[in-house]
């Protein structure tokens, strides 16, 4: 479990996050959400540790990130996997490179098991023949595939997702999710998402945290959230029109479930 | 200006103590260094074989239009022309050409490392970015650097040599006694000296540029731009430097 514990970080002067707490699960897809420049990125970069908040303690099962040393931060890294939001593949490395990378670097493994574990990886993303292919070679789709296998290689605790779905279409969006989800599951990972796809909200969101302009909003999950009063959530997941049809269908819903209750 | 100079060379001076760490995995180093090795020393043989035979003919050429005194021997054209190429042309002219090719290299590779997040990839996984990045490099021209300073010199005088043998303006053996009088071998040390000082400006200002862009493609250019013209400047000035320090 990741925790967090009133997080406040500034820029310049202008305070970016507010106070915010959040509690992360294990073996739970936890998804951070929120509108483009509401501090979602600024949160997951100080819970990973690229940004060092001002206030604020961060608790990795138990651990205060700030209390450890130089060795055990280096310790603690190599339990956290990263998919970024660009991928961030390494140019010059082939899709076996780039999976092999953090074993060459971290593992006790010898260089026959290494590949062993790379390829098993690889497999496990569903990526097939695409081994000796560069970054630059393959779709973003399997670029996101390829950051995912290079993320789980070291069989990480924690999974840090910064939009995994940005720049993809709707049905790869899915399959990226659902590859997390089992993932995540399958070795009781604390996975952490950072989207405001609501496609991904409603179908991964086990554990949701609302961030809207630097402050936590709301908390909850896919089957709560509709029914949040919150004004800014309600905003920012009923923005499109589909959400809005959907909130028409869930409001005549509640409102004939109430209407039987009352007759009842 | 100058208190944001200051603050400039802080912040490199950190910089550098975090490359010259000792490396994680050596096997991985010395992989990354042959790489680098091949990618910026043994890519620049072509160009420097080029402009060193160019400028070895116009410097021959330049010395016999304008030593015309009766006074003066014919063969201080081969010497002149010797002496012009060891101590200056092979080793600060060439890299101030070699800042703009390796240090761009250098500096955009780096750069479009940093705003695709590969950089924060590496720091995440716990590696020491700047170390297992820039060290090789550093490393690894400094090496070779040697190779090209005494490539420069050689295709400089052999410049020259075919302007004497292929044309009517100077003897051949006028040209060659005049490259053998007067040798002082010190000067050859005083060049390579001075090639692996401007190795190090030229890898570690460009990588320093890179490695702290932020934005993106347009940061990236400019950053690289920024490392040609400060390596410029700084191995100009160390120049001066050397010069009154190994020569005087």
């Amino acid at each position: 479990m990741i925790e967090a514990h009133n997080i406040s970080k500034w820029f310049d002067g202008q305070q970016i996050l507010f106070d915010v707490s959040a509690k992360f699960e294990t073996g739970k897809t936890n998804l951070i959400i929120g509108q483009s420049g509401s501090g979602k990125t600024v949160f997951m970069k100080c819970l990973i540790g690229l940004l060092t908040p001002e206030e604020g303690e961060i608790l990795y099962d138990g651990r205060k990130f700030r209390s450890l040393d130089i060795e055990q931060k280096r310790q603690l890294r190599t339990e956290i996997g990263v998919l970024f939001q660009g991928s961030a593949l390494f140019d010059n490395e082939t899709v076996l490179g780039n999976v092999m990378f953090p074993l060459k670097m971290f593992s006790p493994l010898s260089h026959a098991e290494q590949l062993e574990r790379a390829r098993f990886c690889i497999n496990r993303v569903g990526l097939k023949n695409a081994n000796d292919k560069y970054p630059s070679e393959i779709s973003g789709g399997m670029q996101k595939r390829v950051a995912i296998a290079r993320a789980i290689a070291l069989n990480p605790k924690y999974l840090f997702c910064d939009e995994p779905n940005s720049g993809l279409d709707p049905k790869t969006s899915i399959l990226i999710d659902e590859l997390l989800s089992d993932i995540t599951h399958e070795y009781e990972i604390t996975t952490i998402i950072n989207t405001h796809d609501m496609n991904s909200v409603l179908g991964i969101g086990e554990n949701i945290v609302f961030i809207n302009q630097g402050r936590c909003d709301w908390t909850g999950n896919d089957k709560t959230i509709f029914r949040s009063k919150s004004k800014s959530l309600n905003e920012f997941v009923f923005a499109s029109r589909l959400f809005k049809e959907v909130k028409l269908f869930l409001e005549r819903q509640y409102e004939s479930e109430s209407n039987a209750e009352s007759k009842g | 200006m100058f208190a944001s100079s200051i603050k400039t060379l802080g912040k490199y001076c950190l910089f550098l103590t975090q490359v010259f760490r000792v490396p994680d995995k050596w096997r991985e180093f010395f992989k990354s260094l042959v790489k680098e090795i091949y990618k910026l020393g043994v890519d620049s043989i072509p160009l420097v074989i080029i402009i060193s035979i160019f400028i070895g003919a116009v410097i021959c050429i330049q010395m016999t239009i304008n030593i015309v005194s009766p006074l003066i021997p014919t063969y201080a054209t081969g010497l002149a022309t010797r002496e012009i190429l060891i101590l200056e042309f092979s080793s600060t002219m060439m890299c101030l050409i070699l800042a703009g090719k390796v240090g761009s290299n250098i500096s955009s590779e780096i750069g479009t490392m940093r705003v695709t997040e590969q950089i924060d990839a590496m720091e995440i996984m716990g590696i020491n970015s700047a170390n297992f990045i820039v060290l090789p490099k550093i490393i690894g021209f400094i090496l070779f650097i040697p190779v090209l300073g005494i490539l420069s010199m050689f295709f400089g005088i052999l410049g020259g040599i075919i302007i004497a043998e292929f044309t009517d303006m100077i003897s051949y053996e006028h040209f060659v006694y005049g490259l053998q009088s007067f040798f002082n071998e010190w000067h050859i040390w005083y060049s390579l000296i001075k090639c692996l000082v401007f190795a190090f400006i030229i890898t570690s200002v460009a990588a320093f540029y890179g490695y702290y862009v932020k934005g993106g493609s347009l940061e990236v250019g400019q950053s690289s731009t920024k490392a040609v013209v400060s390596s410029s400047i700084l191995i100009l000035l160390a120049d001066v430097i050397l010069t009154k320090l190994l020569l005087q």
